[in-house]
């Protein structure tokens, strides 16, 4: 492994987080808070550490998909376990465990919080709470490299390692490009949200966190009733932009380079918003015999279907109170997610596209013995790698899943809470059923449990491999000089 | 710049490598899938898989935004097509690889008829680098700049080297030449000297002087082979075609040695002089019968790199006085042939690479003044062609009171058809061509060489 290029790639992270720390360490000036310095120490913490990781650049840059990987997982180790310590030092979270969990949770979008009440964290807790959802949404090894000119073309290891989806391609020749633009769509949108929520009245502040937690999709709210005591319209404008935030970015990328057909042409993207509509529909006529009315019903059923699928995890209403079919649509959609190249969880549309095609393949070849078929998307063959890491991801995805619910299994909540516990974590949505339903959260596991659904929360947002890479350990082995090695034996003869 | 690269073989990925170091857009087009993946997974580029004949193939590469083209597949039809149809669906300007030797006469028709900015023929210039050499046998490599008016040897410092153990400065005055040593490569890792710098037995210099003293500073220091008047070649490909047509222009007398029947009838009908040997070029006795042992210049040009490199080492172990060349395609494990002793090694990817590159920087001149970019020692150094189109910091000061970056030296100055070899007292012009060698970095404008 290439120690230098990780800890050199490490060092910036810590020093971008440093000045992320600037931003709620303003926010507590501003609301005359006097705790501004419990973050301009970690904030110094931060750029000291990180300026002696990353004060010599690496001589030999290349990295491996392997350094990838552990660079990314690491990355998101270390910047949770800063980005936590703010929370120990205001008192708004005093105990470290739970800071790390609503850290991670922050970061990896999740939105799960141990917090029985959140209106009682001071403004700028909140908002580094929420700000964190921005940050990890897009990626921060990914902002890194739209940011710094780094280290070649093989950064694209470290890009396939952050972002989400089944095959990570570029979007334009250069890396660098490629990360800058995912940024500037995503910052667009951001503004786009503030502007819109501001239009419709809210304060500068909540539209602030509340857009951080929707295009991130996050979840953390800054009220107890998450989404919903605000205006029908408020809502109606998160449900789109969380709807939009679970959209495949190379979506936006299309209608910006004026490629109106392919954009419109993205089957990913076609099944991801038949889906939704299948389930609001269905959930609508479910819910409709307990809401007051149908336009209640439908704009329930619209904010959380978009709310779930996209795994924001924001809720205007609590559907643990729902019928077990509309329940059973939410949990399904849990494990769909949004598209891939998103900032949304799950396993992904495009996941379940491949798979839905490899099964009818698979059916082909019963009926044809000797027929040769190619799984097609979006007018491609889609390569035979691409398929068989699907394969395997389902199958490590349930892996986890079942032996997570078993760990957390030891604290004797039921089965239900333990399910949807991890579902919600290792998919990044935030909310699950029954103790950890929307109106509750997950401040009653023991930390032993709460470490578990850490893992999960850091494996689901990472697509599983990155967190499983550090426990290989053919993976910390140093590379083979080679040229070095070659001119020893050559002066030996 | 956006370019659209077809074809991502040795040549292609190569050009990849260097252009998108210079921070080009690089679009590539393979029909591979595995290539276009080793490629995206090494390189910073866009991959398509698809066959760049097809418009919707180019389309999907954004063809009308493009501003260059480099068609370098396999076959020199299909380069040609995919260049027309770009130029018909874009504004681009583009370059066709052709190698079959058939349309080597026909080059300047194909170029116009085709309106191709470049054609390229890697073997042909092989071939010339070749001839090049063989014209200075005792340099290991011989570069040309401003448009061949200077030269740039590459000696190698012998055992008995007077130079061994002289500082660079005090050349001028214990050898009483005017010489400028421009890069010293040691242990396979190149610099640019200061005067202070000590040479020693090994190095690879590399220095510009006039013609004249070109040949008298070689003489001083014993290194004076005369021009060779006879040749072998071993392995009858395209190069050696070229390279036998070449030599024999020049008055060269050649041997080429082919293991094919078929190819030598074809050879000993396209080449009339040369004489044409029928066997296994690593057959020793057939080599010993061919004069090996005295022939003052040899070229191992067979398909194989490893029999390529054996043969070489065997020459050079009977017949040391005799330059020999060898050609070797892939450049992976560099180290090692460096620690060979061979004489000079002839890669045409890396030519072809080099020339593409040398015309992508030109197009490159409305927003960067280099006019020229040569590659040194394996990309390690570079030499940049400027034209001076303005007066700036670096302009009209004399050299010694400018203070230039490391690692960084003006080679020589061509002012109104003379060549300066620039001293302390000179000074920069508007109009000037200036050759600059630098290593590890690069700069765009003449500005650059000041420190900042």
């Amino acid at each position: 492994m290439n120690y230098r290029v990780v800890s050199y790639v490490i060092g910036l992270v810590l020093q971008v987080e440093g000045a992320f720390l600037l931003l709620p360490l303003i926010v507590s000036l501003i609301y005359k808070e006097h705790i501004w310095q419990h973050y301009l120490i970690p904030a110094l913490i931060c750029f000291a550490l990180g300026w002696l990781l990353s004060r010599k650049r690496p001589q030999h840059e290349t990295l491996y998909p392997r350094d990838g990987f552990i660079t990314v997982a690491l990355s998101w180790l270390i910047l949770s376990a800063a980005g936590a310590i703010p929370f120990v030092l205001t008192g708004d979270i005093p105990n470290y465990v739970d800071a790390l969990f609503e850290t991670v949770s922050g970061f990896t979008t999740t939105g799960s919080s141990i917090l029985t009440d959140v209106e009682a964290l001071t403004r700028s807790g909140l908002f580094w709470r929420s700000f964190t959802h921005w940050v990890g949404g897009m990626g921060v090894v990914v902002f890194i490299m739209a940011l710094l000119p780094m280290l070649g073309a093989s950064t694209m290891n470290l890009m396939k390692a952050e972002s989400p989806g089944p095959s990570v391609e570029r979007l334009v020749p250069h890396v660098r490009d490629t990360a800058s633009l995912l940024y500037k769509i995503y910052i667009g949108m951001t503004l786009l949200e503030i502007a819109c929520l501001l239009l419709s009245g809210m304060s500068v502040f909540e539209s602030l966190t509340l857009t951080f937690g929707t295009v991130g999709t996050g979840g953390f709210g800054v009220l107890n009733s998450s989404i919903g005591s605000y205006s029908d319209l408020q809502q109606y404008i998160i449900a789109v932009f969380m709807i939009l935030s679970g959209v495949n970015y190379s979506f936006y990328f299309l209608i910006i380079s004026k490629k109106f057909k392919d954009a419109l042409s993205l089957q990913e993207v076609h099944w991801y918003l038949v889906i939704i509509a299948l389930s609001v529909l269905a959930i609508t006529i479910n819910i409709s015999a307990i809401t007051p009315n149908l336009p209640t019903a439908f704009k329930e059923a619209l904010f959380q279907v978009g709310s779930i699928i996209t795994t924001t995890g924001y809720s205007t209403a609590d559907f643990g109170k729902w019928p077990p079919f509309s329940q059973t649509i939410l949990v399904i959609l849990m494990f769909i997610g949004a598209c891939a190249g998103s900032t949304g969880g799950g396993i992904k549309v495009s996941r379940i596209m491949i798979l839905g095609k490899t099964i009818r393949k698979e059916l082909a070849t019963i009926v044809h013995p000797r027929v040769v078929k190619k799984i097609r998307m979006d007018g491609h063959t889609i390569a035979h790698e691409t398929t068989r890491s699907t394969n395997v991801y389902i199958a490590i995805y349930s892996i986890i899943l079942f032996m997570s619910v078993l760990l957390i299994s030891v604290d004797e909540f039921d089965f239900t809470t333990n399910f949807t516990a991890v579902v919600a974590t290792l998919n990044n949505i935030g909310p699950g059923l029954n103790t950890v339903g929307p109106a509750c959260n997950f401040a009653h596991f023991s930390y032993f449990s709460k470490i578990v659904l850490m893992f999960d929360m850091l494996a689901g947002r990472l697509e599983l491999f990155p967190m499983l890479v550090l426990f290989a350990p053919s993976c910390w082995t140093r590379p083979v000089k080679l040229s070095f090695r070659v001119k020893h034996i050559l002066r030996k003869k | 710049m956006n370019i659209i690269m077809v074809g991502c073989g040795k040549v292609g990925y190569s050009l990849v490598e260097q252009l998108s170091k210079e921070d080009h857009n690089i679009t590539v087009i393979d029909e591979d899938a595995e290539e276009i993946r080793n490629i995206t997974n090494n390189l910073d580029a866009l991959g398509i898989v698809g066959n760049a004949v097809s418009f919707t193939t180019l389309q999907e590469a954004d063809v009308a935004h493009a501003d260059l083209l480099i068609a370098v597949t396999g076959s020199d039809e299909q380069n040609l097509l995919c260049c027309l149809i770009a130029k018909r669906s874009g504004h681009c300007k583009t370059i066709a690889r052709v190698r079959n030797p058939l349309y080597v006469s026909e080059i300047e028709f194909l170029k116009k008829g085709f309106d191709l900015g470049m054609i390229i023929n890697p073997e042909f210039e092989a071939a010339n680098e070749i001839a090049r050499i063989f014209q200075f046998p005792s340099a290991v490599k011989v570069d040309t700049f401003a448009r061949g008016h200077v030269d740039m040897l590459h000696i190698k410092l012998t055992q008995d080297s007077p130079l061994n153990g002289l500082r660079i400065m005090d050349i001028r005055s214990t050898l009483h030449t005017s010489i400028l040593i421009c890069s010293v490569t040691r242990d396979g890792h190149t610099r640019i000297p200061n005067g202070g710098f000590v040479l020693q037995e090994g190095d690879e210099i590399g220095f510009t002087a006039r013609r004249k003293e070109t040949t008298a500073f070689l003489r001083k220091i014993g290194l004076s082979k005369n021009r060779i008047d006879n040749a072998i070649i071993a392995g009858g490909s395209k190069i050696a075609f070229y390279l036998a047509r070449l030599l024999m222009l020049s008055g060269i007398n050649t041997t080429i040695i082919e293991q094919k029947r078929e190819r030598c009838e074809q050879l000993a009908e396209l080449l009339p002089d040369v004489a044409v040997i029928h066997g296994d070029a690593t057959d020793q006795n057939l080599l010993l019968q061919e004069n090996v042992s005295t022939t003052a210049g040899f070229a191992a040009l067979t398909g194989l790199d490893e029999e390529n490199i054996l043969l070489s080492l065997y020459v050079k172990g009977i017949n040391p006085a005799a330059k020999v060349i060898t050609k070797i395609n892939r450049i992976t494990f560099s180290d090692v042939i460096n620690q060979m002793n061979l004489d000079t090694i002839i890669n045409p990817q890396v030519i072809t690479a080099d020339f593409i590159s040398r015309f992508v920087r030109s197009m490159d001149n409305t927003d960067s003044e280099v006019e020229n970019l040569y590659k040194l020692a394996d990309g390690q150094a570079e030499a940049l062609e400027f034209v001076i189109k303005e007066d700036s910091n670096a302009t009209n000061t004399p050299l010694a009171e400018l203070s230039l970056k490391d690692n960084l030296l003006i080679c020589c100055i061509y002012r109104n058809g003379q060549i300066i070899f620039p001293t302390g007292q000179d000074c920069l012009k508007v109009g000037d061509s200036v050759v600059v060698v630098l290593s590890g970095f690069r700069i765009s404008d003449i500005k650059g060489i000041l420190k900042d």
